[in-house]
């Protein structure tokens, strides 16, 4: 039994986090949080660009650094713990996933250099307004090669350069591949509850649009590329908990109340405890996603369901109880704690909220008892 | 990262495999369980594979813990009798290794692995379950010049007293002193003079736990462990040699609800509730977590390092969900879920019976709150609980009756 990551991951895990910690102090995301204009840190995505890791899991016959998912969800971990303001998740989560699975090697020629070199920001349209997706209720339409609809919201949709968009062509779902920058294309800044973190109102009007993977595969490729986000997503979350976590043990630590640090009263102490609890099972299932998903194993959707849920539910925990250990300064603007209560409610939300992934995760589980 | 044993690893498990393929029962016991137990106890022994990280000298195999944890997975896949020598190898025959003399180790250390003579633990009294050095049980040297000690008092919540041969007895020498520093540790003869054990009947029906009343018992001061007063140090050697615990997986889970779910409806399938949907979920990624919890303290096992005391986080949880699943289950049965009928519920009862046994599961063994001033205080470095009681001699401590 090796359920851990290797001493190179974790050296490379360290060395994210000292860049991380060089490169985007709590200060820079701030910029981003208050100036509205501001939709990303882009000396900071130069940077990480430097550092290889947009290309870390590309093969490095397209320009990546051929490592394997372990790595990426390491740096994932770090990013969460940075509540870093850059596109990355779009960009590599979705964009380069996607393309590495369904892309032919033309496609994957064209476009994963670029993504490893930091040239191209990548995002994910699938969501069309209030309410969980429903394939059968998809107003966005391709025909003759061009696309037609709204989505809102799009994540990072105002910097992409290339988005994956689910659509109907005819009567079949598929995601097609649009250049944000070409014709036909709006986009309208939104406003959301994570302004360190830009969403777009995306208008298409006849924009091309080039089909990826098979047709009416649209939805079975969304919910391949949400498995496999949705474990990177968990270390992301992963990280910003235990960030969490380690600011709220600090304060109760240092702040007295009625004679003593309010640390030592149970009810504090049992609170963090109850974070640990929940950060530490969110870890657990975290590590068993990263498995299935570095060896893409058929067991990947019930274990990508089981992280992000547990790892939605430990950084929203996490995130708003460290609120609350801070007390009334926690509430302020001026303390940090909201960024990453922010970033917990961003996250939670991004590839559907957790009460769509525990229905997928029962019907898995049915599937599995039936069988 | 991967879930392959490495080289050595799978040496031993095969080497388990085979002697356990070769002696293990395939079917379990009927009739007297706790003679099948020593049965099976003994025939481990003789192979060395009843206390494997043990010294080759006291009958282990000078193994490790990961080879501890191999032979249990290995043997969990066999109809072995219930595991009844835990608390005395575990915790009882360390504490007598450590501080015993030389003929007293000889006399009891053989026969304790092979399963002839049972162990318990005598700690929690009546005053003092969570507050364990609150023990009132009293120790006074005899002056009639033999150095015997006269035993008067009650434990409480023994398990296994009514089958155990000697037991291992935290008492009260010096009540002038503050709590800590007047304990004095001994080990007894359950069979002796003055020695009653009285089972104690749960609400669930069951009686796996003893009152144990000491009334006058003669005990030779050879029989101390660790000097006078000194019973609290001593006590706290038995608590850390806790048998190193990966944590077992809980009987009842996100499977038989699931199950349950799939049989019955409410007024639709149950199924098809959207509430129950969402708590199975919650169930599974939780139990998911705990397995995965124990792959980590493996991996950590399987590369020499200790674990901490964070594999406490499973006992923090579990009781309260195995208390939640069963209530959840009873619910679904609606007004049927009230009849508590092997003969007439699902699954023989099983979530009846759950619903009655879960309360005790989040206190004994440490209660829940326990456990996360444990956690609190060794994993996140909290400060330790405010205590009124430490400079005061225990005689002067407010009791309540």
């Amino acid at each position: 039994m090796n359920f851990d990551f290797s001493d190179e991951q974790k050296v490379l895990q360290s060395e994210a986090r000292k860049f991380l910690e060089a490169h985007c102090p709590i200060s820079r995301v701030r910029t981003v949080l208050n100036d509205d204009a501001k939709t990303h840190d882009q000396e900071l995505w130069k940077g990480i660009a430097g550092q290889g890791w947009l290309g870390a899991a590309i093969p490095e016959e397209f320009g990546g650094l051929g490592l394997g998912h372990l790595e990426i969800c390491l740096i994932a971990e770090e990013l969460g713990r940075a509540v870093a303001p850059i596109p990355y998740a779009g960009t590599v989560y979705f964009l380069s996933e996607a393309i590495m699975l369904a892309g032919d090697k033309k496609l994957k020629a064209a476009i994963l250099p670029q993504v490893a070199a930091g040239n191209i920001i990548g995002a994910m349209a699938t969501a069309e307004g209030p309410g969980a997706l429903v394939p059968a209720e998809l107003q966005t339409s391709v025909s003759a090669g061009k696309l037609t609809g709204v989505k809102l919201p799009v994540i990072d949709g105002n910097i992409a350069d290339l988005c994956l968009v689910l659509a109907k062509e005819g009567c079949q779902d598929s995601l097609f591949l649009v250049d944000l920058n070409a014709e036909g294309v709006t986009r309208e800044m939104l406003k959301t509850l994570d302004p360190s973190r830009d969403a777009a109102k995306l208008t298409f009007k006849a924009a091309p649009a080039q089909r990826l993977g098979s047709a009416a595969g649209g939805i079975a490729l969304v919910e391949q590329i949400f498995d496999r986000a949705a474990v990177l997503f968990a270390f992301e979350q992963c990280g910003g908990a235990h960030k969490c976590l380690e600011m709220a043990k600090t304060y109760a630590l240092e702040r007295y109340a009625f004679g003593r640090v309010i640390g030592s009263f149970q009810a504090m102490k049992h609170k963090l405890v109850d974070m640990y609890v929940k950060n530490e099972l969110a870890r657990s299932n975290a590590y068993y996603g990263a498995w299935a998903l570095n060896t893409n194993a058929s067991e990947l959707p019930v274990a990508a369901s089981a992280a992000r849920i547990a790892a939605s539910e430990a950084y929203r925990f996490a995130s708003k109880e460290n609120i609350h250990t801070h007390g009334a300064i926690g509430c302020t603007w001026e303390i940090d704690c909201h960024l990453y209560y922010r970033r917990a409610l961003q996250l939670t939300l991004v590839v559907g909220a957790p009460k769509l992934w525990k229905e997928r995760l029962v019907r898995h589980l049915e599937r599995r008892i039936a069988a | 990262m991967d879930f392959n044993d490495t080289p050595s690893e799978a040496a031993y498990r095969a080497r388990a495999r085979t002697w356990l393929e070769a002696h293990a029962p395939k079917k379990a016991a009927v009739g007297d369980a706790l003679a099948a137990a020593k049965a099976w106890q003994t025939k481990k022994a003789a192979a060395r594979f009843a206390c494997i990280a043990w010294p080759k000298e006291w009958g282990g195999q000078d193994g490790t813990p990961i080879q501890q944890v191999i032979f249990d997975d290995e043997e969990s896949n066999y109809a072995v009798p219930p595991n009844v020598f835990q608390i005395g190898l575990g915790m009882c025959m360390p504490t007598v290794m450590t501080f015993a003399d030389e003929a007293t180790k000889k006399r009891f250390v053989g026969p304790a692995i092979r399963g002839e003579e049972v162990w318990c633990q005598l700690f929690s009294e009546p005053a003092g379950g969570s507050d364990v050095a609150a023990a009132r049980t009293r120790a006074v040297q005899s002056n009639d010049g033999s150095g015997d000690w006269i035993i008067n008092g009650q434990k409480v919540w023994t398990t296994g007293a009514h089958f155990s041969d000697f037991g291992i007895l935290v008492t009260r020498t010096n009540p002038g002193a503050p709590k800590h520093k007047g304990l004095t540790m001994f080990w007894v003869d359950m069979h002796g003079p003055g020695v009653t054990v009285k089972p104690i009947h749960q609400m669930s029906g069951e009686s796996e736990f003893n009152e144990v009343f000491f009334t006058d018992v003669r005990v030779k001061d050879n029989q101390r462990l660790g000097p006078v007063n000194d019973g609290w140090r001593v006590s706290l050697v038995t608590l850390m040699n806790e048998r190193l615990s990966v944590g077992g997986l809980p009987p009842i889970g996100w499977k038989q609800m699931l199950e349950l779910a799939r049989t019955f409806t409410y007024g639709e399938p149950a199924i098809r509730d959207r509430a129950l949907r969402e708590r199975i979920a919650e169930w599974y990624v939780t139990t998911e977590g705990l397995r995965h919890l124990r792959n980590r303290t493996i991996t950590a096992l399987s590369r020499g390092e200790t674990p901490g005391p964070e594999s406490s986080v499973g006992k923090v949880i579990i009781g309260q969900q195995l208390q939640d699943q069963a209530h959840a289950a009873v619910e679904l049965l609606d007004q049927f879920g009230i009849v508590y009928d092997e003969a007439l519920s699902p699954m023989d009862g099983a979530f009846q019976r759950l619903t009655l046994l879960s309360p005790l599961y989040r206190i004994a063994g440490g209660t829940d709150e326990i456990l996360k001033n444990i956690l609190a205080e060794r994993v996140l470095g909290m400060p330790g609980e405010v205590r009124m009681d430490k400079d005061i001699p225990f005689k002067d401590l407010p009791t309540g009756r």
